[in-house]
């Protein structure tokens, strides 16, 4: 007998300090995950006390035979009659582990339940209905375990009752399954007849099964190993937030792999900045000694003012993860929508959160059947290879280098749509029509920031015609280069006159005429310039656009100057030239102006000087991690 | 009526813990010098703020629900290590104003020491709530009705709370990040998918999420956890002629267990042997079948 009932613990009464192992049962509807947790669960002692004489009074009294998934049909939308269990305490003792089973109950057609318990899992065990043999819920459970990064894997063949114990029947069902998950990298730990009604092979052998002599469920799950922290891989500490609740400025994060600790000196990715830690601040302890190794959630301090925020990965210089704006990876597909090619999506790595443009699409085919036809979308509980095209560079790794890192989830319309893994960052064959190959620059950001003591920005100067823009702008300009900064104006009449030559004022070209604007000015802030854009820019959903594209880097100013002083302002005489019906399509007579609504900053250049206000403007950027002669802090949200 | 004897509870806490004032000198395990590979609390300790601190990340308006309870606390200690020592949002107490006074008492000591943000918002009166719930039930939808009304009044986008995944078999079923609908609802059969610790934080205009930190702890860890940590606790939960509290709700529907356990670790030592479920003593759960499904179904914790 293997098993050990609950029982006093000698060293500490927290029976807490033995290995806790959190294990899925997975498999096609019907083919017992019920029955077998029920049973585990009796045959552990773990059921709470006169609940199984209840069930079985309660059956009886109902007339209907006694059922060991009884136990689990927990809520009242899973059952077909009364039965509410009130607790399922789903934890039970092998020989020398603490299991968890993880969301056990649950209909097998909800996919999304079994991948939130799955991923959460050390193992696995996958059953199979001895008549029924494997089904496409099975293969595609399968498969999921894959991508989940769930390796350790035992199968159970059940209901071996009602195939008389066949071992010919046993052994087919093996082998189909065993080369199933072999194709996917999965080698299963053990391969169990049971009958998990009558309890064949749970935690005992029988002689009904006498020409099995491999282990027991129970025996196989006490095999089963805790996924061990990865402290022997490179560190990476993904970057949740900043925090500047008092004089410190700790970079909060948990450590996915390896180790760190004061003194070392570390590299962040993607912008390939280099600092040393300073100090590891801890509460109510500080600052907190020794190494600091991965599973941690830490807070640390660097020895200098680095721009920095949520997303980036903190490495080792040396074994830094690569940056890219390119990646591969295999993902299962859950949106009711087919994921295709030219799609939008958001994708998120760690802490880092991306808009991506998928390029190219696959074998994409349903993991449920055996000979599937590829398709070039992917649909509902399919799989596929994609590429897809980040805006902005990210941090990453590959699986196969680092499984916590190595994996991502798409979201469309702020929920979760997809997931799987990174199988390459650099994109593998390069997909029609995006034939295009960026040539990064040959300097870092930091390099540029560090001469200029300023990031990358773009201003954008928005207001009527006449309000103001273009003299803050030039304003802006002279006194950001005044302080060695390099700022670069981008009038919108200016480039019209070259670029967007081609453009009109139509509403689609002037749709046009900002994305251009906006996609050059992107291009300078990316390079470590502040682009100062003045436009009118009267329609807020193009304004919208040219903050996606900028991210992070837009700075919007709304030049808000009252239209009656702008008019009688006129320096380039449109006003009067509009009033005399000479220009048709001309903002602020004609057409409306749609204020911002959250700009970074408004200014009304009819109530201040043009200094006073290039003061206001350098406090903006300065507040918002700009400039870099303050003490920046750019976790805007703390 | 429950609020009389501040004073009395305010004394009985004193006796329960005279260590609290040490507590800063308590080193926390790091700083202890522990060998660096981490045991099971600090495992859970190290989900926990990362739960914390992607709420704090990707949420606007968060606040934590803090019942008083054993679980509410051991969270508030985890805020404070995920954010170094500060709880950045309020801290929530939905008032049925039924509480046991020793819960008030514990409320307006610790509020203060722990220098939370506490808002206190009342629940309204009985005859408001769904009259078809047996009573205890519907005594704590009352709380979800004031829960609706304190969501409304400050607007919150994320509501942080204490439930476990071993205390009952619906609280199993949740995730970690939960999306409410605007009338504060679960939808069980809509749960997007959590793959791994990507959580879904974007919860549409009106509707709010719901936060679990301690989704994976057991009864079990929270005492170890309480212990290790020396964080205090409502002196309810230790024996007492007998018996003592394995949980605490109002003091109407909340009855003792028979227990000799006088001290945390004699409680581990009862957990180890006990098969009696952790909530048995709360009525609202066995009055009927479905009583419980149907309050969280409304959106109770």
């Amino acid at each position: 007998m293997n098993m050990i009932v609950p029982a006093p613990l000698a060293a500490t009464p927290n029976g807490t300090t033995r290995p806790q192992l959190r294990i899925v049962i997975v498999g096609h509807v019907d083919h017992g995950k019920s029955t077998l947790v029920g049973r585990l669960l009796h045959e552990t002692g773990s059921l709470p006390e006169g609940k199984l004489e209840m069930l079985k009074a309660v059956s009886a009294r109902r007339g209907m035979p006694f059922e060991w998934s009884f136990l689990l049909d927990a809520l009242q939308t899973e059952r077909d009659q009364g039965i509410t269990i009130d607790t399922t305490q789903i934890r039970f003792r092998t020989g020398s582990r603490d299991v968890v089973l993880i969301d056990a109950p649950g209909h097998a057609e909800f996919l999304r339940n079994m991948i939130t318990g799955a991923s959460q899992a050390d193992g696995a065990v996958l059953i199979i209905d001895a008549l029924e043999g494997v089904r496409d819920q099975t293969r595609r459970h399968g498969y999921l375990l894959h991508l989940l990064g769930v390796k350790q894997v035992a199968v159970v063949v059940n209901k071996m009752d009602r195939v008389d114990f066949s071992a010919e029947r046993f052994s087919e069902i093996r082998d189909e399954i065993t080369t199933h998950l072999a194709g996917l990298g999965v080698a299963p730990s053990a391969v169990i007849p049971i009958s998990a009604r009558d309890g064949d092979g749970v935690a005992e052998r029988t002689p009904r099964s006498s020409w099995y002599h491999g282990p027991t469920v129970v025996e196989a799950i006490d095999a089963l190993e805790p996924a061990r922290p990865l402290e022997q891989l490179a560190l990476r500490l993904p970057v949740q937030a900043i925090y500047k609740f008092d004089d410190r400025r700790i970079i909060a994060g948990r450590i996915e792999s390896g180790s760190l600790s004061a003194g070392d000196e570390i590299v962040i990715m993607p912008a390939g900045k280099i600092a040393r830690v300073k100090s590891v601040e801890g509460w109510p302890a500080t600052p907190v000694r020794g190494a600091q190794t991965a599973g941690r959630s830490v807070g640390i301090t660097l020895d200098r003012e680095l721009f920095l925020e949520r997303g980036d990965v903190i490495s080792h210089v040396g074994s830094s993860p690569r940056d890219t704006r390119r990646l591969r990876a295999r993902i299962f597909w859950l949106h009711d929508k087919e994921l295709t090619k030219g799609a939008q999506i958001l994708a998120r790595l760690g802490t880092r959160e991306g808009r991506a443009t998928v390029v190219a699409i696959e074998k994409a085919v349903d993991p449920g059947q055996l000979s599937s036809v590829e398709n070039t979308s992917i649909a509902r509980n399919h799989v596929g290879e994609i590429d897809i095209s980040l805006a902005q560079p990210i941090a990453a790794d590959p699986y196969t280098d680092n499984p916590r890192t190595g994996r991502l989830v798409i979201e469309v319309n702020g929920r979760i749509a997809g997931g799987g893994l990174v199988l390459s960052v650099d994109a593998g064959q390069r997909a029609v029509p995006v034939d295009i190959v960026p040539v990064e620059s040959a300097l870092r950001p930091d390099e540029r920031s560090a001469r200029y003591r300023h990031n990358g920005a773009v201003v954008w100067l928005t207001g009527l015609p006449a309000s103001g823009k273009s003299t803050l702008a030039r304003a802006l300009e002279r006194r950001l280069f005044g302080k060695g900064g390099s700022p670069i104006l981008l009038d919108g009449d200016t480039l019209r006159a070259g670029l967007n030559g081609d453009l009109g004022f139509s509403e689609k070209d002037r749709s046009e005429n900002i994305r251009r604007l906006a996609e050059v000015a992107t291009h300078l802030a990316r390079n470590g310039h502040i682009a100062i854009v003045a436009a009118v820019s009267p329609s807020r959903e193009d304004r919208a656009a040219a903050r996606r594209i900028s991210e992070a880097a837009f700075r919007e100013i709304y030049v808000s100057t009252p239209a009656e002083i702008c008019e009688s302002r006129d320096p380039k005489g449109h006003y009067a030239k509009a009033r005399a019906g000479a220009l048709a399509s001309f903002t602020g007579i004609g057409k409306d102006y749609q204020p911002p609504e959250a700009s970074e900053l408004t200014l009304d250049t009819s109530r201040r000087s043009v200094a006073e206000a290039a003061d206001e403007i350098e406090r903006m950027l300065s507040r918002t991690g700009v400039l870099l002669d303050e003490v920046v802090d750019l976790a805007a949200n703390i | 009526m429950h609020l009389l004897d501040h004073n009395h509870a305010a004394d009985r806490l004193d006796r329960a813990f005279p260590l609290e004032p040490s507590l800063v000198t308590q080193s926390s395990t790091q700083a202890r010098g522990r060998a660096p590979s981490m045991d099971h609390l600090d495992a859970l300790e190290a989900q926990s703020i990362y739960i914390f601190r992607e709420a704090f990340a990707r949420l606007k308006k968060l606040a934590l629900l803090w019942s008083l309870g054993k679980d509410s606390n051991v969270m508030i200690w985890l805020a404070r290590k995920a954010f170094f020592g500060r709880v950045p949002f309020p801290a929530l107490h939905v008032d049925t104003g039924k509480k046991f006074p020793e819960m008030y008492a514990f409320r307006d000591q610790y509020g203060k020491e722990w220098e939370l943000d506490l808002k206190i918002e009342p629940c309204p009166p009985i005859e408001s709530v769904d009259p078809t719930l047996p009573p205890a039930a519907r005594s704590a939808a009352r709380k979800t009705e004031g829960l609706k009304l304190a969501l409304a009044k400050h607007g919150f986008d994320g509501l942080i709370a204490g439930i476990r995944r071993d205390e009952e078999a619906t609280r199993a079923k949740e995730r970690v990040f939960s999306p409410r609908g605007t009338e504060g609802g679960w939808d069980v059969r809509d749960q997007p998918p959590e793959f791994w610790d990507q959580f879904n934080a974007s919860p549409p205009p009106g509707a709010h999420l719901r936060v679990h930190p301690i989704l994976h702890w057991t009864e079990a860890d929270i005492w170890a956890y309480t212990r290790r940590e020396n964080i205090p606790i409502i002196p309810l939960y230790l024996a007492n002629n007998g018996k003592r509290y394995r949980s605490l709700g109002d003091a109407d529907i909340t009855f003792p267990v028979v227990s000799d356990a006088s001290s945390i670790e004699e409680i581990l030592l009862e957990l180890e042997r006990t098969r009696v479920p952790e909530r048995a003593g709360r009525a609202l759960d066995h009055e009927t079948e479905d009583a419980f499904e149907r309050l969280r179904v409304a959106g109770y914790l």
